[in-house]
């Protein structure tokens, strides 16, 4: 974990409602240069909706999210733009484009964002592929293409303008445990290298205790966070009998 | 980030060509956004000193992403295809790390083979395999279609009633204001057009026979399958295509429930069902944009309405309401089965939906064609 405690996320007495039914109330917390941060939680506790407000899908009821300092949901036009490329996002289907190729999907941001000559496009996009270990399928439409190699594929179209910070909606989700186990590798050695911050939403365990810093845990009932800090910490210490039974797998009602 | 100052110029200063060994210089930053700017200089710089050795001075780069890692290697492929060498010094450590870790090897000279090209003869070959099968689906498929409507006559408690209702709202109920809109101007503008020649001869009663016949024998029908098949025959393909996209078919298969009969069949009862009604409708509603128009030109309704009562017969009317029965059948057949036949990814729904109206009125129009060779030796 870097050195510098120095937050490039903060959370900020953060509401969220669909409708006027609030999800999640007054949550504040940060996440600090470097880390590999996790967002843990029962179904339907707002892992997903909290991952949205991050990434300015959704405005906030309440409350406020800053990326470096800049209000996402906020900021509109050119500053909108600036924020959005500061970080990428996979999301939990891969959500590559099915009309174009796995190359083309990388190139995309590129080409859209940047005044960069094709061929040094061609170069970023099949270095971001060997990252992720696809460099040989970039041809291949994403159809044709695993469920592990759409979210590698996904990852890096994320990594295509460098981004800071990559948000990974579900990461293991749906996956055998070899290619999970890939990828969170992947994810560790992309943190390693590229010093990127990552907010991993999961409830995969084996993955958490593999690559998370830091985790928080939501929970339905509170609507908000139950607890944060180490995962090896909180399955053995947690004073929250949920959060111990979380990380042990059992089901409530068993001690 | 034009006009973000907090990013450093990125500048490249080549030095000369001495011994075969030159040195470039390049300082600044080196992101997505201004890699670009020194791109093609670095590129010519190297290509033109055909120097057996580059010496690459990155003490200087205060940034470097993956943009800037994929200039070096760039550059390194360049001099290997002209048998040199490019040295990186000063490049920072953590820089230094990617740079390792970007090692393209073969990758270099990697050419995408981009999408699949085809020929014509290709082409015609698929596009005959490809009519020819959807022929035979498409035979199975009204196999399946009558079995499942005959188990309905048997056993009509089989059939599940309250989504033929809900069908039959949406594809009817609320197809009114748009059938409503299209008939009456249907009347109103053949009686006008009608009415501006049959004027000269003093024959303009007879406009009456005109909008009678066509709208009853024809136009009614004919439009009101078209509205259909553009409305509801594309809404059957597109909630079946995502139901197929989600699984949810597949699901009906194995919980033993038969796709057709669970959700076609319905479809096909409430679009049997509303046709015609909507015909009946589209026919009464251009005959009063046809009289609204004659009226107009200054013939009473009365006389407009003993005109057609007189001029249009029984037949015409049956005529009409037998073709839009017939085209409710092949309308929601079709967009059931262009809906099933739905492929994966974004935009199979999207063509499933399309080959649906498509189809839909061919069918419509070829149809109707038939009828008219039968109506002709029935003499209706």
């Amino acid at each position: 974990m870097s050195a510098e405690r120095e937050a490039i996320i903060r959370v900020e007495n953060f509401t969220a409602a669909y409708d006027g039914e609030v999800v999640l109330e007054n949550v504040n917390f940060e996440v600090f240069t470097g880390e590999i941060f996790s967002i843990l939680g029962s179904s339907g506790s707002g892992k997903s909706t909290l991952l949205k407000h991050m990434i300015g899908l959704y405005k906030p009821a309440a409350g406020r999210i800053l990326i470096e300092g800049h209000d996402v949901a906020a900021a509109q036009g050119e500053e909108r733009r600036q924020i959005l490329r500061t970080f990428g996002v996979m999301y939990q289907s891969g959500a590559l484009f099915g009309s174009m190729t796995l190359l083309e999907n990388v190139s995309l941001p590129l080409e859209e964002f940047t005044d960069l000559p094709p061929d040094a496009i061609r170069l970023i996009a099949l270095l971001k592929l060997k990252q992720v270990g696809l460099e040989t399928s970039g041809d291949l439409m994403p159809a044709e293409l695993s469920g592990g190699m759409q979210k590698r594929g996904a990852i890096a179209r994320a990594m295509a303008l460098d981004p800071r910070v990559l948000f990974l909606d579900e990461l293991s989700a749906g996956l055998d445990p070899v290619t999970s186990a890939e990828l969170d590798e992947l994810v560790l050695s992309l943190s390693r290298s590229l010093k990127i911050t990552f907010v991993v939403v999961t409830h995969e365990l084996p993955s958490i205790f593999t690559i998370a810093d830091r985790v928080i845990m939501l929970d339905k009932q509170v609507k908000g966070i139950v607890a944060m800090g180490k995962p090896q910490e909180l399955r053995d210490h947690s004073d929250n009998l949920g959060v111990r039974q979380f990380f042990l797998r059992q089901a409530p009602g068993r001690t | 980030m034009k006009n973000n100052p907090s990013i450093a110029p990125v500048r490249l200063r080549p030095g000369a060509v001495r011994d075969g060994e030159v040195t470039i210089n390049i300082e600044g930053r080196l992101d997505s956004n201004t890699t670009g700017k020194i791109w093609r200089q670095a590129t010519e710089t190297v290509t033109n000193a055909k120097a057996r050795r580059v010496i690459i001075d990155a003490s200087q780069v205060d940034y470097c992403d993956g943009s800037g890692i994929a200039l070096f290697v760039h550059l390194r492929a360049l001099q290997h295809k002209i048998g040199g060498q490019l040295e990186i010094t000063g490049l920072r450590p953590e820089f230094q790390v990617l740079l390792e870790e970007s090692e393209l090897g073969d990758l270099e000279q990697w050419e995408s083979r981009g999408r699949p090209k085809t020929n014509l003869a290709e082409d015609v070959g698929r596009a005959v395999v490809g009519f020819w099968e959807d022929t035979q689906r498409l035979i199975i498929f009204i196999g399946e279609l009558v079995s499942g409507l005959g188990r309905a006559a048997i056993d009509p408690k089989s059939v599940r009633w309250r989504d033929v209702v809900l069908v039959a709202e949406t594809a009817g109920v609320n197809a009114l204001p748009i059938v409503t809109l299209v008939s009456f101007l249907m009347g109103v503008i053949m009686a006008f057009q009608g009415a501006i020649s049959l004027r000269r001869f003093g024959a303009d009663v007879f406009v009456a026979n005109l909008v009678g016949l066509a709208m009853l024998r024809e136009l009614g029908p004919l439009m009101t399958a078209i509205i259909l098949a553009g409305r509801s025959g594309s809404a059957f393909a597109a909630e079946l295509g995502t139901m197929k996209v989600r699984e949810e078919i597949d699901a009906l298969k194995t919980m033993g429930l038969d796709p057709v009969r669970f959700l076609v069949v319905t479809r096909v009862i409430a679009a049997v069902v509303m046709t015609p009604l909507l015909t009946v409708f589209a026919d009464l509603l251009g005959l009063i944009g046809g009289a609204v128009v004659m009226r107009s030109f200054g013939i009473p309704v009365v006389t407009f309405y003993h005109q057609v009562q007189y001029q249009v017969t029984y037949g015409s009317l049956v005529g009409g309401l037998v073709k839009s029965f017939v085209f409710g059948i092949l309308v929601a057949a079709i967009g059931c089965v262009r809906g099933l036949q739905t492929t994966t990814g974004a935009s199979a729904v999207g063509e499933s939906t399309t080959r649906a109206v498509v189809s839909g009125i061919i069918l419509i129009v070829v149809t109707d064609g038939i009828f008219s060779v039968v109506y002709y030796y029935l003499n209706v």
